[in-house]
């Protein structure tokens, strides 16, 4: 009888684990990795060739579902760009706004990936206590933009409407009435930014729920301290970035290295890991949903205190208002305008980053002029992230395998565009 | 000595008792879901659902065939088509929005300039086959009469913001 020899074996793109629709070719020696190989390309749909035949806004509903779970941070970096090339200066509550909107969209992110990651390595109350409190985030989507996904709610010159100021609340029913109405809508009363405050207010103590299941938890150290470890040298070379990279120990962020938005003006603190492995990259990711909730603490107290425009003044950008639209002749031909050709971008081109709840995702923005992009480039975090699988599971065996797809935040929406 | 503490402190299970009495507690807290078809979660008066085309209280039509939502919808799920009515006003002949090409994104709201285009706040809607994918003009008008009042309530609410 011949030696058994390595044999491949298929994880995906079906697979619970998987993410989405991660295909990963895996060499096998027993139960240890000898090769794993990534293939993409499942989910792919052309966003950056759609963007090129449409008018600048109209691709900002397409950025929301690259990666659909951090919705509105994809916008930015596209808007972000769009204003780069036109020189438009938007007003500063505008950039509060945005800034809140990110960090919101930063801690869904990091529930949905701790719950996921967690219910991967078998913690399974831990994702209903996040969705729990991602459903929350989810209706300030919804209060904003009146989606409670994909947004399009920042718009080149600003954001699309002002913050509500009164929020939806739970009806009565037959099973809900008096004590219990009232608990519900407890945080209902005021505005979007009451809402938030409570929130925010009640949100540390979630946080350390999440802890008490997790942090100590043997089992949890077991499938996740010395798995994939990268040093830092190394998570350079890989183009790391985001909370990949700060595991690894290097204390880089976008918000501190190239503010945009309104960062420079909150103050937080970016957590780095030591050794670099999933559990470390665990720990920075709880300490980001920690300071994410002080930067929107932070946000509604300027909101409340500064109230006032929400977009720039400038109407071959952004829409006139509606009363204004009604009676003014100019303003209604802007409005005609801006809505069927849209405005053109002097030729030239740009790079705008923004700090992704996953790492550095990027818009390069070629115009020439034209009504529509030349060409639009994404940079996605987890394009980079995932090219370095092979390095991060070698040696490991099948189930760290699930463990490093969790711990790299992989949303297929942004890899295969 | 410090070996043997952490020996017995680990012994005693404590981090997964701590885990435990927390997931143990929520047995006493009041529940966060709710019985869904009989009770709903609250909806914003923003909130982008299926579309509906309006009319003005006399009964006429809103829409003056500008074709600008057909223009600014991004997935081109907009087919209109117009002529000129026998009072000389130009009128839609044609209004079909194809629900499974739009992405709600509510560009076509916002762009109609005599709010006759609108997304409605009902997201609960479903179809048996395919052709039923594309909504006609008919369909949307009767969507409107349906909920006219609720549109004008909500829309009334975010006049401010608009």
């Amino acid at each position: 009888m011949s030696e058994i020899q390595t044999y491949s074996m298929n994880f995906g793109p079906q697979h619970p684990a998987a993410h989405g629709v991660l295909r990963l070719v895996l060499e096998m020696d027993g139960e240890t990795i000898v090769h794993a190989d990534p293939h993409i390309g499942l989910l792919h749909r052309g966003t950056e060739k759609l963007a090129e035949s449409k008018p600048y806004n109209q691709s900002i509903g397409y950025m929301d579902r690259l990666d659909y779970v951090s919705m509105m941070c994809n916008e930015h970096a596209y808007v972000l760009a769009i204003e780069e090339l036109l020189g438009l200066e938007i007003p500063l509550r505008a950039k509060y706004i945005r800034t809140m909107f990110d960090e919101i969209t930063r801690i869904m992110n990091h529930l949905m990936w701790v719950g996921t990651h967690g219910l991967d390595l078998g913690a399974m109350t831990l994702f209903l206590y996040a969705f729990r409190e991602r459903e929350l985030l989810i209706d300030c989507y919804e209060a904003v933009s009146g989606s409670r996904m994909h947004a399009t709610y920042y718009r080149p010159g600003g954001v699309y409407r002002d913050l509500p100021e009164q929020m939806a609340k739970f009806k009565q029913t037959k099973w809900t009435k008096g004590k219990d109405l009232t608990r519900l809508n407890e945080w209902r009363q005021g505005s979007l930014l009451d809402y938030l405050e409570a929130f925010t207010d009640d949100f540390l103590d979630r946080v350390d729920d999440y802890e008490t299941l997790l942090t100590d938890n043997r089992i949890w150290k077991q499938r996740t301290v010395g798995i994939g470890v990268v040093s830092p040298e190394r998570a350079l070379q890989l183009g790391f970035t985001g909370p990949m990279l700060r595991g690894s120990g290097i204390a880089w962020d976008l918000r501190k290295k190239q503010p945009y938005a309104a960062y420079d003006k909150v103050k937080f603190s970016v957590p780095v890991g030591k050794t670099g492995d999933c559990y470390d990259r665990y720990l920075v990711r709880i300490e980001e949903m920690r300071q994410s909730n002080s930067i929107i603490q932070q946000c509604v107290k300027w909101l409340r205190a500064n109230p006032g425009h929400v977009n720039s003044p400038d109407h071959k950008v952004t829409a006139p208002p509606r009363e204004l639209m009604k009676d003014d002749m100019e303003a209604m031909i802007h409005h005609f305008k801006l809505f069927s050709e849209g405005y053109c971008i002097p030729a030239g081109e740009t790079y705008a980053a923004i700090e992704h709840p996953k790492g550095e995702f990027g818009c390069y923005l070629v115009s020439d002029g034209a009504n529509k992009p030349f060409r639009v480039h994404l940079r996605a975090p987890g394009f980079a992230h995932l090219a370095a699988m092979q390095e991060m599971v070698e040696g490991h065996m099948l189930a760290d395998v699930v463990a490093v797809i969790g711990t790299q935040d992989i949303v297929f929406g942004e890899i295969d565009r | 000595m410090k070996k043997i503490f952490r020996y017995f402190k680990s012994m005693a299970l404590l981090e997964l008792l701590r885990g435990m009495k927390l997931t143990f507690s929520h047995m006493f807290k009041p529940k966060f879901t709710i019985r869904f078809p009989e009770e709903r979660t609250p909806v914003s008066n923003r909130f982008r659902g299926v579309h509906a085309l309006r009319r003005y209280p006399n009964g006429e039509e809103r829409c003056i065939a500008c074709k600008l939502c057909e223009a600014v919808c991004p997935a081109l799920a907009i087919t209109i088509e117009s002529e000129l009515r026998d009072d000389g006003t130009r009128r839609t002949t044609k209004y079909e929005i194809d629900l499974f090409k739009c992405i709600y994104c509510g560009f076509c709201e916002e762009s109609c300039p005599v709010d006759s285009i609108v997304e409605t706040n009902f997201h609960q809607y479903h179809m048996e086959n395919a052709s039923e994918r594309i909504i006609t003009k008919e369909q949307l008008l009767a969507m409107g009469d349906r909920m006219e009042e609720q549109i004008s309530k909500d829309r009334r609410k975010d006049a401010a913001y608009r």
